[in-house]
């Protein structure tokens, strides 16, 4: 066991990881622990543009995007965190320009800008150019920018090793962090990294369903090891489900491809989206069309001989369009369709994307021990934390925007705040805990594989929890994840080396998909009504009166070792605007 | 407007898919032994399916101690370049279909940098090729409020080689590379290329003056293999050129 010093530790080096490290290396003794290599996280796999009222090519202010972003998240966003992501998109992106980002640019030489679902002019009147973009790679552009430019600070990087705990000490009744225990992939040794602040940053937990946009590597880690240590987990009975992915496969195909034109159709070629959406159309916030592809698929009008997807048709727009603004999704289709997306549609289905839940903070990025109270020295942004600027439903670009402007704030306050405190001391055997989970899963003779586990549990995850959710579906998955639990105690891995162990990890990971798939359904089952990315078919209409409130889940010990999970609720800050009923 | 049809995929799906494949892999564990050893393994899968799906299979079903790095899973994030039938390419990008499956579909490491563990190779001599050829924008004078001009034009000039997601494809595709680590590589004059034709940059001499070097740009042999390799698409021998046309105008 080794144990380094760091003033400030961040776990993970997606787009808000670096962002955070560009800041805080700046400001203080920074350590990025990263289970990837810094380009490898999914980041790089956002394709379709980057949200900020930069007006360059049409009318557009940051009071209309802060409307949208809270509209989208169907009134359950905290209303002062949408406008500050509204209002400093536009210095995020200038900021990413001025490092050097490559944005397709307007006959003006100036930054050019895309349409995407749910941004609108005025309030809802029309669709608006709002996303920044390069080609439909702009998150590729952006982590390559910021990994550059972690280069130029000379940040330093841990590579390959993977967090697995978070050190909580109480001191005087407060609850602090005090540091991280990773396990370094190479060699299987444990690390103990003492700061006086950490960022999580480590990304979001797709990976419990089975059609998926989300990397392999995308297990919730920083979730669980939070939520281990009794910290809260905020909203995550809402995930979503993004409209295109690849039929079966679920790689995504960015809302872009709507934005430069094209068009959702059902096996009768009609563009049925007009019957759900009469305005924005194709362009309706993800939960919506997601919910009207699978309504399409269910009255039997879905395609193929199963019916079970609908078509992105590309067919109308010009090639040269689409190889200038669309490249590499064009590919992606003719790579694992064999499908020319010139002359033929794209088969697609909803792909389980992105978790609007995570990690509570507040606008500084401070993590929350409950509905008011700092952990001090935590910090937490990106995918893996819930601020709430998603609310119940994300709008497609405000991912990139919010790695972007909370990755810098929270890596700002975490070097601030080590600059004017001292470390916590660590607590008694910090690295006991992950010394027994790696003992325990590396030694142990059980009968059950990895792989058969994480099947079952994305089969019923994918059955029972993705568009539509019912009573009785979310009561099965409960049970089925309840039981998968109880079966992953008696897992076992056939590599006992040391060395590069990701059989292993992939037993560790599935530790944390489960935790957390337990999460999810458990708030769902209570949340008995829909909003935004939660559609329960029993209680079909928003309820402000009961739940216009944020689910904050605690994992609770009983004497008797046994654990459960207590929920309880937390207001929504609301500012300017009151809720209405949502329509696109 | 027609209604759009789609056959192909149609009569497909209705098919059983399955065939039997035989995946030959390079294993190499120094926990265990010294030596490298081919080992075969037989999966029932659908040719439709990436080599990446291969590897899980044998992975989770026959073999956990089976060692690779994956990511992503469709050819973004750079994780799984490998040796595939003697070809280097990313597992996830890779249809067994494109492979003659019928014959034994051998994966190994790539090649020029040290195999840590079966298909694991250490990145960080690549990662430090890159790192020395400022890899980042450098400009001088007063930052501007709004952001720098550039033309759609000027924009476009070095759009190819930012498309590169330092998978070291084609890097260790490189004879030259193979028989000296010291040279720079393809993948570091790429991400060179990238800034030197960028109009807002303003460090390009400094980076030709590094490529100048005896282990620079003038090692290429225009071999094409990296071209050939990069799973992008982007002109790799074209952007080296166009570096080497630099370094002797001056002009970029």
């Amino acid at each position: 066991m080794k144990i380094h010093k760091y003033d400030t530790v961040i776990v993970g080096a997606g787009g808000a990881g670096m962002r955070a490290a560009i800041e805080s290396t700046k400001r203080s003794r920074t350590a990025v622990l990263t289970k990837l290599y810094p380009t490898r996280s999914h980041t790089g796999a956002a394709q379709g543009g980057m949200a900020a009222a930069l007006a360059n090519v049409e009318e557009d202010n940051w009071e209309w995007h802060t409307f949208d972003t809270i509209k989208g998240g169907d009134y359950l966003v905290d209303q002062d965190a949408a406008e500050i992501l509204a209002k400093e998109a536009i210095d995020a992106v200038l900021d990413l320009e001025k490092m050097g980002l490559p944005f397709n640019r307007t006959p003006d030489g100036t930054i050019d800008q895309r349409r995407f679902g749910g941004h609108s002019r005025s309030h809802g009147e029309a669709p608006v150019r709002r996303a920044c973009y390069a080609a439909d790679r702009t998150g590729h552009m952006i982590l390559q920018t910021l990994y550059q430019n972690c280069v130029k600070e000379g940040v330093e990087f841990f590579n390959e090793f993977y967090v697995l705990d978070q050190l909580i000490v109480e001191e005087d009744g407060v609850k602090k962090s005090a540091g991280v225990v990773a396990f370094e992939l190479a060699t299987g040794e444990i690390h103990i990294f003492q700061a006086k602040a950490v960022v999580y940053a480590s990304g979001g937990t797709g990976k419990f369903f089975k059609v998926t946009s989300n990397a392999h590597t995308l297990t919730g880690d920083g979730q669980a090891a939070c939520f281990r240590r009794g910290l809260p987990l905020e909203d995550m009975e809402f995930f979503q489900f993004h409209p295109t992915g690849i039929w079966r496969m679920g790689i995504l195909l960015t809302e872009g491809a709507r934005g430069e034109g094209g068009i959702l159709r059902n096996k009768d070629g009609e563009r049925f989206m007009e019957k759900y959406a009469p305005v924005m159309k194709d362009l309706a916030s993800r939960d919506v069309v997601s919910r009207a592809i699978y309504t399409e698929i269910r009255e039997g009008r879905g395609c193929g001989p199963e019916g079970d997807h609908v078509y992105l048709d590309l067919t109308h727009l010009p090639p040269e369009q689409l190889d200038a603004k669309l490249p590499d999704i064009t590919e992606f289709a003719r790579t694992y369709l064999g499908i020319e997306p010139y002359t033929d549609p794209i088969p697609i289905q909803p792909t389980a994307h992105y978790a609007m839940g995570g990690i509570p903070t507040n606008v500084e990025g401070e993590v929350l021990a409950d509905n008011d109270t700092v952990v001090p020295g935590l910090y937490a942004a990106g995918e893996v934390a819930c601020v709430s600027v998603h609310g119940a439903n994300r709008l497609g670009t405000n991912s990139l925007l919010d790695i972007n402007v909370f990755g810098r704030r929270s890596g700002i306050a975490a070097a601030e705040y080590s600059a004017k405190h001292d470390f916590v001391e660590l607590p008694e055997n910090p690295a006991a805990f992950v010394e027994e989970q790696v003992e325990m899963l590396r030694d142990s003779t059980g009968t059950e594989r990895v792989s058969e586990i994480r099947k079952e549990l994305q089969e019923t995850m994918d059955a029972n929890v993705m568009v539509f959710r019912t009573e009785q579906t979310i009561k099965t998955a409960v049970e089925k994840i309840a039981e998968l639990r109880k079966r992953y105690k008696n897992v076992s891995v056939q590599d006992k080396g040391k060395r590069f162990n990701t059989d292993l990890l992939e037993a560790i990971e599935l530790g944390n998909l489960l935790d957390l798939a337990e999460v999810m359904a458990t708030s769902a089952l209570a949340r008995k009504e829909s909003r935004g990315g939660h559609y329960r078919e029993d209680f079909p209409n928003r309820d402000d009166v009961n739940f216009m409130r944020h689910t904050m889940a605690y994992r609770e010990v009983g004497d008797d070792g046994a654990e459960s999970i207590r929920l309880d609720y937390k207001p929504v800050v609301t500012t300017r605007y009151q809720p209405m009923e949502r329509k696109y | 407007m027609a209604t759009p049809v789609l056959d192909k995929v149609e009569a497909d799906s209705a098919a059983s898919p399955y065939i039997t494949a035989t995946f030959r892999i390079r294993r190499f564990n120094p926990e265990v032994s010294d030596a490298a050893v081919w080992e075969d393994f037989t999966v029932e899968i659908d040719p439709k399916e990436r080599v990446l799906d291969a590897l899980h299979k044998i992975k989770w079903e026959l073999d956990g101690t089976l060692t690779f790095r994956r990511s992503c899973a469709h050819g973004i994030c750079g994780s799984d370049a490998m040796r595939i039938n003697g070809r280097n390419r990313l597992a996830c990008k890779t249809l067994i279909k494109d492979l003659s499956p019928e014959k034994p579909i051998t994966v190994e490491p790539i090649k020029g940098l040290t195999v840590l563990k079966d298909l694991i190779v250490d990145m960080e001599p690549f990662f430090q090729a890159y790192r020395d050829v400022m890899p980042f924008l450098v400009t001088e004078g007063n930052e501007p409020t709004r952001e720098r001009l550039q033309s759609a034009e000027d924009r476009e000039r070095f759009d190819d080689t930012t498309k590169c997601i330092l998978c070291a494809a084609c890097t260790s595709s490189c004879p030259v590379f193979w028989n000296d680590g010291q040279y720079f590589g393809p993948a570091a004059i790429v991400n060179a290329h990238r800034f030197i034709f960028d109009s807002r940059d303003e460090a390009g001499e400094q980076r030709l003056e590094i490529l100048n070097d005896k282990d620079g740009v003038w090692r290429c042999r225009t071999t094409f293999n990296c071209t050939d390799a990069c799973p992008r698409g982007i002109e790799v021998t074209k952007a080296i050129a166009e570096v080497k046309k630099a370094l002797i105008t001056r002009r970029y």
